[in-house]
């Protein structure tokens, strides 16, 4: 078990910096995320890691060793691939006693080795079998008993899930968290599934275009995300987001709406600031229709007309127009809309956002 | 009365069946038929009396006709490894290159645009030991100070066979295997890394049997090319001297046209076939295996 800690990473195609500079420092045992759009660099991090790419600059520490200059063998480390990188010439017991069979382990210790991460994963009945033979689901839980017999450091997930359909993608999900509860060793998982990062990480590092933007734990990333990005990344489905400028205890919007300053940015943003407005459709409602958030609700009204709905069964998806774009509010203990029905919308303004226009950071203090 | 007529579908297959019968099939016969006759191209009647398995019969207590079949076995396993080996070699370097490869590519299989007559006389030249480049370099380089005979002892004039014939088409295991390293997923490679593998065990254990099938295919072939291997010998050496090169399809040519007797010629050539078949079996199992294998989807 280890740590690992990245210190002003860079990774750079020739004069193209694609990775610039970021620093992370993960714990023993810590499931750590990284999530962010594709093209941010998230994979190419993790493969840095992994010692499959060079590093342009920077360093990486592995438990407290530095690992710039090793080769993936001696990282201590183990990967599963997003297309399962499975030896198609091998059968399941063999793919994942492979990386044994090459560190020159005995027979008997691979057989014990492999039967019980099968075991672990429920693929004892197909172990003689070869990965051609195998569904995409089985094949997963293949690559990953590969990468637990080994028993290494730190493992690596190269977006493990995306090449599964949303039914076992979400059955895959329980698995690898029940398999970090019990193989208990630290991970770095990378994914630009929200949900997955979400639901399985300890902390969810977000990146975008070769920066980090928010490291935290999902609680934070989701309450008090730090920029503008983070907010409108993270959330199904996204916050809302509008500029505004603020004027006189007022946020005035492009069109000459508005709506109170939320209570607690009040004496913190000067008026005639540019600001971005956000608020998650969970706080934005038919006055009724809410989650009560916990805190003193600071409940604004608005009568809106209502454009489209999306019932899902147990809520509706409301969007409705204001202020020149559209808005989408959550609709619990929903009861049928019309479109061009008007409607009474509470603003939560609570549980509001306010980034900055230029810069995109919160200005929450 | 309404005339019989040959129903379309046959009437249609007709002229295919006329013109492989015409080429193929009975030129195939003939042949057959003449290795149990004692026909010679001098005494055209000949080919009337039938000998049964008199030509079989001598032949496989012929010493000099199982010679020639050892040699062309030799040179075919001593060509096709060696060709595999440079081809390997060739293909993973060419892969390697990340500007120029199709430059690359093109130059490699410069060697197979030459007719095999014109290379075995390239060679020959080169392989002269009065006034040959191989001679004239190892002599400058102060190696030796003798005029090695290439062409004519027996061992080096086999040698230099060897080389003309391995220089005129490695590139054709170089194009097969490349081809397979170009379609082969990068994946499995990282994993075996990542896995613990050296370079070299990435190779044996991930790299090459899912190279193999294409090995397979390019061995195939150039079995096929070697186990009827004429030209090259022909010009370099022509058999000799002394029938010390002598090889299948020298002896089986020198047999039916110089001293003009086709049958015995003919009946050599059936069991030259053999060894091609024998040969493609062989090596066609291997690639149904190896293909299972890597559960090669083509």
């Amino acid at each position: 078990m280890a740590t690992v800690s990245l210190h002003s990473l860079v990774k750079r195609y020739g004069n193209v910096p694609v990775v610039h500079g970021i620093d992370l420092a993960v714990a023993d045992r810590e499931f750590i995320a990284l999530v962010g759009p594709s093209g941010c660099g998230k994979s190419t991090t993790l493969r840095m890691i992994a010692g499959l790419e060079d590093i342009s600059g920077g360093e990486i520490r592995i438990g407290g060793r530095k690992v710039n200059d090793l080769p993936p063998r001696s990282r201590n480390i183990s990967m599963v691939f997003q297309s399962y990188a499975l030896y198609p010439h091998m059968t399941v017991a063999e793919n994942m006693g492979f990386s044994l069979k090459i560190a020159g382990k005995p027979q008997g210790e691979i057989e014990t080795r492999v039967a019980e991460a099968a075991k672990t994963l429920g693929l004892e009945e197909l172990l003689e079998r070869r990965p051609s033979q195998l569904s995409g689901g089985q094949r997963q839980r293949v690559a990953m008993g590969r990468a637990i017999v080994r028993n290494p450091e730190v493992f690596l997930f190269d977006e493990p899930l995306s090449n599964l359909d949303a039914k076992l993608r979400t059955q895959m999900r329980i698995e690898i968290k029940k398999l970090h509860a019990k193989v208990n060793s630290t991970v770095i998982y990378v994914t630009h599934d929200q949900v997955e990062a979400m639901t399985l990480a300890d902390r969810i590092v977000i990146m975008r275009d070769g920066h980090i933007e928010q490291v935290g734990t999902p609680e934070d990333v989701f309450r008090r995300p730090a920029t503008r990005f983070v907010a409108g990344f993270i959330g199904s489905p996204p916050m809302n987001l509008e500029e505004a400028t603020v004027e006189d205890g007022k946020l005035v919007f492009a069109g000459g709406e508005a709506l109170p300053l939320p209570r607690q940015f009040r004496d913190k943003v000067e008026a005639g600031r540019k600001v971005v407005f956000g608020l998650r459709p969970d706080d934005l409602y038919p006055t009724g229709h809410g989650i009560h958030s916990g805190e003193e609700a600071e409940v604004h009204e608005v009568e809106q007309a209502v454009m489209l709905t999306e019932p899902l069964g147990n809520e509706t998806l409301v969007f409705t127009e204001f202020a020149g774009r559209e808005w989408v509010s959550r609709m619990l203990n929903p009861k049928p809309l019309k479109p061009g029905e008007k409607v009474r919308l509470s603003f939560d303004l609570s549980q509001a956002h306010l980034f900055d226009a230029e810069t995109g950071t919160t200005l929450r203090t | 009365m309404k005339s019989w007529r040959l129903p379309a579908p046959y009437l249609l297959l007709l002229p295919a069946f006329i013109v492989l019968a015409a080429v193929v099939v009975v030129p195939l016969l003939l042949s057959l038929y003449s290795s149990f006759t004692p026909f010679r191209l001098t005494r055209p009647d000949s080919i009337w009396t039938f000998i049964g398995l008199r030509n079989y019969e001598r032949l496989f207590t012929d010493w000099e006709f199982w010679v020639a079949f050892g040699r062309t076995v030799l040179l075919l396993t001593v060509a096709l490894n060696l060709e595999m080996v440079l081809g390997l070699g060739l293909a993973v370097l060419v892969e390697k290159a990340t500007r120029g490869q199709r430059l690359l590519r093109t130059i490699m299989m410069f060697p197979m645009m030459f007719s095999p007559v014109l290379v075995g006389f390239q060679f020959k030249f080169m392989f002269n030991d009065n006034i040959g480049l191989i001679n004239n370099a190892l002599q400058g380089l102060g190696l030796t100070d003798q005029a090695i005979p290439w062409l004519i002892d027996g061992t080096l004039a086999f040698i230099a066979i060897l080389t003309a014939e391995i220089w005129s088409s490695t590139a054709v295991f170089a194009i097969f295997i490349l081809a397979g390293l170009m379609a082969m997923p990068k994946e499995p490679v990282e994993a075996a890394r990542v896995d613990g593998c050296t370079p070299w065990q990435t190779f044996r254990f991930v790299t090459w049997p899912y190279l193999m099938p294409f090995a397979f295919i390019a061995m195939t072939i150039r079995s096929l090319d070697i186990a009827r291997a004429y030209d090259i010998v022909k010009i370099m050496t022509d058999g000799g001297p002394a029938k010390r090169t002598e090889i299948l399809w020298t002896l089986i040519a020198r047999t039916g046209y110089s001293d003009a007797r086709m049958g015995l010629a003919n009946a050599m050539a059936y069991i030259a076939i053999l060894l091609s078949i024998v040969f493609t079996a062989m090596f066609f199992r291997q690639l149904a295996k190896a293909r299972a294998q890597i559960a090669a989807e083509w």
